[in-house]
């Protein structure tokens, strides 16, 4: 058999079993490329029709040491014929390319579940530093499993060998070696695969083919070796009809920025330092300048934010990206973008924290942060996205309120609905909605500008430099009310807080009514917000299933609520709010509504399996 | 009516705002203003292309005082503020306002790399070697052993010297001069306000409240020819009431000669603003009193590749190369899939 063609996918030797869904993780070394075969796996899921739903999950240090567990690096991904909402709460085959990746991953895979470990691996010392005392292949007790131990490092340089590369090339092989044999059980097209080879090895053509063979290798070893004994199948998902491509919570807030910037007619300047998770907003937007974007690597979190007041200032579409940390750090800015009511952006792609915490891992406790970690009385709206696609919309939707209100706008996203993907429904351009952004023109009859002077939202004119007549100052002292003079008087601070504080709340008049999935009244309602959406509508409708009286509120915006909030939550028993944190939405929705709110709180750098939310559902409705 | 605009003659007052200057009498701030907006009504940009934008501090209420576009923003923040205005709107004419607590403390971070990004902007730091709006602390550049509030038994920081930190910030416009010697200030904005590329300013000023006298030694009718030294392009430096005293370098240090004697002006040192290499001016930035004179005028003035410039032409390169951004071509780039 030749090995530089696709073995055609519809001769089929062995039985395929038809599933609705399935969910693999491939786990190794942070150097063992799992980051791409969960990639391509993903896209090409996405190409053969299926919903797809990715959890990257990455150490925070680049390389730890080989074959440690510090050092694992896993990419789980679920894709089903029907439509889900979260990456699995448990994985169905796990791919493990060594014992450190092995005794890490293994409590994640469900019983009878199929075990692909790169048996080669398993040496003395790949065992020792995994903690293992005997060899788990051999001691018996991966019974509960179905295992097949394959060499692939040796299998591997063997399909290599033509290609000439020495032992470390050929072993950076591997990972095609394994995604070919997935590739096979779940019977895929290596296409997409192939491609992307081309692509990003054309310039060494010794390692593309290499790639290749190994990608054929893996795959052949499925079909012609006896340990298989069939394929798998996942049909195609009955999506709505469209063109779709995968997209991840990053790429989709670059887009809906790019996008924003486009329908309102301004140019796009994004002022951010680097920091993980939200660097690659940076790095995609770095990649289209033809589209008029401006990306200013800033010195600092600080220079980053206030580089971003000076662009608005100036007429730009100013946004900053950071993470919990580097948004600390934003805080003055932010509170000097309130006071100088200038329309910006601030996007917080959440980890895990206090302080430098968890780099690489999830959570949602920045809300409080976002809503009040700033000096003085200092409202501003806050959005925040539930899913990588929906990111795309919330990026569009902030902007609309920033120059609508003339305000700065939060975005709150995290790590991951960042790095995770979905499917992304290609909205059609003539379709998105417009941002008309008006400026005042020049003033040439001697009359003073008023720069605090207020239309019927409360917002004050975007007057840029440049128009003559409307020269004025802007500052983070407090400012006399329509005349923007610095003013220290006591009753003109109370009326400026004031009209600060209506003038954001006064935004929930012009915001969609909160939505529920589910009952309109009943027992229980799950009130959600950001990442968690995912779970908590997949436990919702298991819920269902079986009968149970629950609902599903998942808030977009989290300053100001909507409008009918408190009496959705009144229609309901119980309020449920399940959060990454130790209960920060719940403190607020007991703040403002005097509703007894019930929390579920993880803060382990993961996001919620079904599982966890099901239960404590189930343990409401008894 | 904008040409009408652009073409107008404007005067120092034309620059005024309406609001009421309030720093206190006597204080040095007032000559460095009268002096902005007379060199500013020569300059020829409008009002409306003008922006200021300055720190905390006293230095930075500046903005407020002048009738141009102005943001008061945070302290030590103001070069960052400049940058994301600059670069996003490159026919604006930028002033950046600071002090030495502003600029060189908390906001020493943000001048560097204002300056080692060359964008153009023109920043002028008022040098009083105290912190004034907080009431008389000790700031980077107060002397060794300088008795303050904060420092009751002596400043035990070494202080930096503002040019020559700008210096080591590949700076390509340094200057100093001193606020009541009108003149010569006006002569230095004027320079400023024509470098292409990020022109730092130094200006002594006195606090005539926390830091009275400061600059004495630099402003004395009696002391001032022997304690300072007058800078100019392709000339030997020579100082003294008589103008009979130089600078000659001694290996790699300067030394101070009297002319005559045997020495002759062609001995001495020549001041060169455009030398390739920083270390002349580096050089001048460490002359300080008692010691040496202490120059002032245009240390540096270099040409190099200005920020706001290579930005833009990026955006211009792309466009020209890819075309003008398109959503449809965005969405649509990389795999997509049909659901029928």
């Amino acid at each position: 058999m030749s090995i530089t063609e696709t073995p055609p996918a519809q001769v089929h030797q062995k039985p395929v079993v038809e599933l609705t869904s399935a969910t693999v993780r491939f786990c190794g070394d942070s150097g063992d490329g799992m980051q791409l075969a969960g990639t391509q796996l993903t896209n090409t899921s996405a190409l053969v029709g299926n919903d797809i739903a990715t959890f990257p999950d990455f150490p925070a240090e680049i390389r730890a040491p080989r074959g440690t567990k510090a050092g694992v690096s896993g990419f789980q991904i679920h894709f089903a014929s029907k439509e889900i909402f979260t990456p699995g709460d448990q994985v169905d085959a796990l791919v493990a390319m060594n014992p450190a990746a092995l005794v890490t991953n293994l409590s994640d895979l469900v019983h009878g579940g199929i075990l692909v470990v790169n048996k080669d691996a398993f040496d003395e010392k790949g065992l020792k530093q995994a903690g293992y005392q005997t060899n788990p292949l051999e001691d018996g007790s991966l019974g509960a499993y179905q295992l097949f131990a394959v060499e692939m490092t040796r299998l591997n340089r063997l399909a290599v060998e033509e290609q000439g590369l020495g032992q470390k090339e050929s072993d950076r092989c591997r990972n095609f070696y394994a995604m070919g044999l997935i590739f096979w059980l779940y019977d895929r097209p290596l296409d997409p695969t192939l491609r992307y080879i081309d692509a990003k090895f054309g310039k060494r053509p010794d390692v593309a083919e290499a790639n290749r063979r190994a990608l054929h290798a893996g795959y052949n070893y499925g079909e012609t070796t006896e340990s298989f004994a069939s394929q798998f199948r996942v049909n195609r998902a009955a999506l709505p009809p469209g063109v779709y491509r995968n997209i991840t919570g990053n790429e989709a807030l670059a887009f809906g920025l790019i996008s924003a910037a486009k329908v309102s007619g301004k140019e796009l300047f994004l002022g951010s330092y680097p920091i993980t998770p939200a660097s690659d907003i940076l790095h995609e937007l770095a990649r289209h300048k033809n589209f008029g974007v401006r990306t200013f690597q800033a010195e600092d979190e600080i220079a980053a934010i206030t580089s971003v007041i000076g662009a608005s200032f100036g007429g730009a579409m100013g946004v900053t990206t950071s993470s919990g940390p580097g948004i600390a750090l934003k805080a003055e800015g932010i509170g000097l973008a309130v006071m100088t009511e200038l329309p910006l952006i601030v996007i917080d792609v959440q980890r895990g924290g206090p302080s430098t915490g968890l780099p690489t891992k999830t959570e949602q406790a920045d809300l409080l942060q976002v809503l009040f970690g700033r000096n003085g009385e200092c409202p501003l709206p806050v959005v925040a996205a539930r899913s990588p696609a929906d990111c795309f919309d919330v990026a569009l939707e902030a902007w609309r309120i920033a120059t609508r209100y003339m305000t700065p706008v939060f975005i709150l996203s995290d790590g991951y609905i960042a790095n995770g993907s979905e499917p992304w429904k290609i909205p059609q351009v003539a379709a998105l909605p417009r941002i008309p952004i008006e400026h005042p023109g020049p003033m040439t009859n001697g009359e003073p500008f008023m720069p605090y002077a207020r239309n019927e939202r409360l917002a004050r004119p975007w007057a840029l430099p440049g128009t003559p007549g409307l020269m004025h100052r802007v500052g983070g002292l407090e400012k006399q009310d329509i005349t923007g003079n610095v003013n220290y008087d006591p009753e003109n601070h109370q009326w400026m807080v004031n009209l600060r504080a209506r003038k954001v709340a006064c935004i929930a008049q012009d915001i969609p009514p909160q939505a529920v999935e589910g009952p309109e009244r009943g027992e229980v309602l799950v009130l959600g917000w950001g990442g968690t959406y995912g779970a908590i509508a997949s436990a919702v409708r298991n819920v269902w299933e079986t009968g149970g009286s629950v609902a599903h509120a998942h808030l977009r915006y989290l300053n100001p609520f909507p409008a009918n909030l408190r009496e959705v939550i009144s229609r309901y028993r119980r309020v449920l709010v399940p959060e990454l944190n130790l209960g920060q939405l719940r403190l607020l929705v007991r703040g403002q509504f005097l509703v007894d709110a019930i929390g579920l709180n993880k803060v382990q750098g993961k996001p919620f399996v079904v599982r966890e939310v099901e239960d404590k559902i189930r343990e409401l409705l008894d | 009516m904008s040409n009408a605009t652009a073409l107008q003659v404007l005067t120092a007052n034309d620059f005024a705002s309406d609001q009421d200057v309030r720093w206190c009498p006597g204080c040095g701030d007032y000559s460095i203003l009268a002096q902005m907006k007379k060199v500013l009504a020569t300059v020829g940009i409008p009002r409306e292309q003008t922006v200021f934008i300055s720190g905390i501090g006293c230095s930075s209420r500046f903005p407020y005082y002048m009738n141009t576009y102005g943001v008061h923003s945070i302290h030590g923040r103001a070069p960052a503020v400049a940058t994301g205005l600059k670069a996003t709107r490159p026919d604006l004419f930028v002033w950046v306002i600071t002090g030495d607590g502003d600029g060189l403390s908390i906001g020493g971070n943000h001048l560097m790399h204002a300056i080692r990004r060359n964008l153009d902007i023109n920043i002028v730091l008022f040098n009083n070697r105290i912190y004034g709006l907080t009431k008389g602390q000790y700031s980077p550049t107060s002397p060794l052993g300088k008795v303050t509030k904060s420092t009751p038994m002596g400043a035990i920081d070494n202080p930096i010297h503002p040019l020559s930190v700008a210096i080591g910030c590949e700076a390509t416009f340094v200057a100093r001069s001193i606020d009541v010697n009108i003149k010569h200030l006006g002569m230095v904005l004027q320079r400023a306000a024509e470098h292409r590329g990020t022109a730092f300013v130094e200006v002594y000023q006195n606090c005539n409240v926390f830091n009275d006298g400061a600059f004495d030694y630099a402003t004395d009718r009696e002391t001032k020819a022997d304690t300072t030294l007058e800078l100019e392009h392709g000339k030997p430096l020579i100082f003294g009431k008589n103008r009979d005293k130089g600078i000659r370098l001694h290996g790699m240090d300067p030394e101070i000669v009297e002319l005559g004697k045997g020495v002759s002006e062609d001995d001495l040192l020549f001041h060169d603003e455009k030398a390739p290499e920083p270390s002349l001016a580096y050089l001048l930035s460490r002359m300080m009193t008692p010691e040496f004179p202490e120059p002032i005028g245009v240390f540096r003035a270099v040409e190099r590749p200005i920020y706001d410039e290579l930005l833009n032409a990026q955006i211009t390169e792309a466009r020209k190369a890819r075309g003008e951004g398109d959503l449809e071509a965005l969405f649509h780039s990389g795999d997509t899939w049909t659901v029928s």
